[in-house]
């Protein structure tokens, strides 16, 4: 086991290599696809035919195909029509189109999922179709769509992962590495697992700020704050006589 | 009460505007400051509106009354632009407002030319529809900065002074959320008032709200009928209300105007029997 210790060590520099190409993917996949999200998805909620079908083919397109095929068509076709990208535009290409299209769906169903009457309230007041969207209905929508937009996110950075196929060194690859010196599958599998759910958690709480933020400013209650969250914890437990200084007057509220 | 103008400043001095269009069909003197020209309206196979005729001068309050589904919602709706018109035309102080009549043919106008319309009428709605993203203040003064183009502190000093009128001066800063229904629909009032609109539409305003707040939405409504000389139209079940502050009633039946004229004499002697019925039904 010290062996194992000592190996990852050594090991230390190329795995922090490693977790930087998994993170480049995954952020600037993940900006990529919210590009093509807010495009595709506001195309998609369009009165005009014209954008709403072919943005909703290229979606169910997207959707409809696997990623490690886009990566392939990027990686391998491309070049035979003449464009040579290097494996990292590969990666942020085939990861940004095949989450931007399942992004596009969340960003399409949260617009319209907006009350009739804000859009109805923006029309009397003569706003812009564009000044609508900006400022009255995509900023009700946002709120909605951070849910669906983190988990989609954390299934990006799983994701990554597929890029080892095409010769990038990232996270999995370098554990890989790892495992093939250390001769010790459990081991470095393990630590594996661990960065990766340590980057997932990260992520998953700055959206869950950003959640926050957003319904804040809608002037409702902020779902899932930490106060909230202990709250439930204690309820869970059944808690009720504790009396230490940790025990806040949100705590007092919900006992019977 | 102060006085009135400042409520809804007239943005160009009057409703002057020439009488161009060709709607200006009525044989009274002044333009209509609404004018429906058979008018249908249909949703899918169902024909609620059908052959509609009727004007309304500037200035002029009217209450539209009837029994549900005869069509009240859908005449303030088309006026707003919510509902698309399947035929016919209306007609805002003389301009035609979604289509006109080029060589015979019946044409829909620009989006932009209908929006621009639009800015001179109001709506109200039974369900306030205030922006929750937005505070209070920033409901009001949105539309007049972005699209009557005013300079925020103009816009904000007119908002202050709106939300003055309508009791809420103090929370100006505060979410919707955090206002009762009376509150959030007073400011949704005093939102559609800072576009100083020539006409103003108002859905069943207080049936939304519990019974004790319905007084301060009527109280404000009341100044706004005293003190600005704001084309109204209001759908209303409150017909006490309807009685004091219209000029005129339009009993609609079937998507028809089964009966009109003064308060006094609907509500007093009813030529119609389903004006009767309809009365005793909701008094
Ligand atoms: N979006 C729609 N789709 C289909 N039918 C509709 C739609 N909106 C209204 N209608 C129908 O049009 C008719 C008139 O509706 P409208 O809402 O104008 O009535 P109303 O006089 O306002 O009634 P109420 O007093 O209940 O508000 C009704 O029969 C209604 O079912
Ligand atoms: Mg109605």
């Amino acid at each position: 086991m010290t062996d194992n210790f000592t190996s990852l060590l050594d090991f230390l520099p190329q795995i922090g290599e490693g977790i930087q190409v998994t993170l480049i993917l995954t952020l600037a996949g993940a900006l990529g696809a919210m590009i093509i999200a807010l495009v595709l998805g506001l195309s998609m909620t369009s009165t005009h035919a014209w954008l709403r079908i072919p943005a909703r083919i290229i979606v169910e397109f997207f959707r409809g195909t696997s990623l490690l095929v886009q990566l392939f068509w990027l990686f391998y076709v491309l070049p035979l029509l003449g464009v040579e990208l290097d494996p990292m535009s590969c990666g942020i290409g085939a990861l940004a189109l095949n989450y931007g299209a399942y992004s596009a769906e969340v960003v399409r169903s949260s617009i319209l999922t907006v009350a009739r009457g804000q859009w109805e309230a923006a029309i009397a007041l003569s706003l812009s179709p564009a000044r609508r969207m900006v400022r009255i209905i995509f900023p009700q929508a946002w709120a909605l769509m951070i849910p669906s937009l983190a988990t989609l996110l954390i299934q990006l950075l799983k994701g990554t992962a597929v890029v080892s196929f095409i010769t990038l060194q990232d996270l999995t690859d370098k554990i890989n590495q790892l495992r093939m010196s250390t001769n010790d599958t459990f081991f470095s599998f393990t630590v594996g697992l661990i960065i990766y759910f340590v980057i997932a958690w990260i992520l998953q709480e700055l959206m869950n700020l950003l959640e926050r933020r957003a319904t804040a400013r809608l002037g409702r209650k902020r779902p899932n704050s930490r106060t909230e969250r202990r709250l439930a914890r204690r309820l869970a437990r059944g808690e009720g006589g504790r009396h230490d200084a940790d025990d806040t007057a949100a705590g007092k509220g919900v006992r019977p | 009460m102060p006085p009135t103008e400042n409520i809804a400043p007239d943005p160009d001095g009057a409703s002057s505007t020439e009488a161009s269009a060709s709607g200006a069909s009525a044989s009274g003197t002044s333009t209509p400051a609404i004018e429906f020209k058979d008018v249908e309206k249909r949703f899918g196979t169902t024909t609620v509106l059908k052959n509609l005729n009727f004007t309304i001068s500037p200035g002029e309050r009217v209450a539209l009354i009837g029994p549900s589904g005869s069509g009240k919602t859908t005449i303030l709706r088309l006026i707003m632009t919510l509902e698309e018109l399947t035929d016919g035309y209306i007609f805002i102080d003389g301009q035609p407002l979604t289509h006109t009549e080029r060589n015979g043919r019946r044409v829909e106008l620009p989006s932009k030319t209908t929006r621009a319309m639009t800015t001179r009428i109001g709506m109200v709605f039974q369900q306030f529809n205030l922006f929750p993203n937005m505070t209070v203040l920033e409901n009001v003064i949105e539309a007049p900065i972005h699209v009557l183009k005013k300079s925020k502190d103009q816009a904000v000093q007119e908002a202050r002074e709106l939300l003055d009128k309508v009791g809420l001066a103090e929370k100006a800063d505060e979410h919707p959320s955090r206002l009762s229904g009376g509150q959030q629909q007073r400011v949704a009032i005093a939102r559609a008032l800072a576009m100083s609109p020539e006409v103003l539409l108002l859905d069943e305003v207080t049936s939304a709200l519990d019974p004790e707040l319905v007084g301060d939405v009527l109280a404000v409504l009341r100044t706004i009928a005293e003190t600005t000389d704001i084309t109204m139209l209001l759908v209303t079940h409150e017909m006490q209300f309807a009685r004091e502050v219209s000029d005129r009633v339009m009993m609609f039946d079937g998507g028809q105007v089964l009966e009109e004229g003064p308060p006094n004499q609907i509500f007093g002697a009813p030529r119609h029997e389903r004006t009767r019925t309809f009365l005793s039904s909701v008094q």
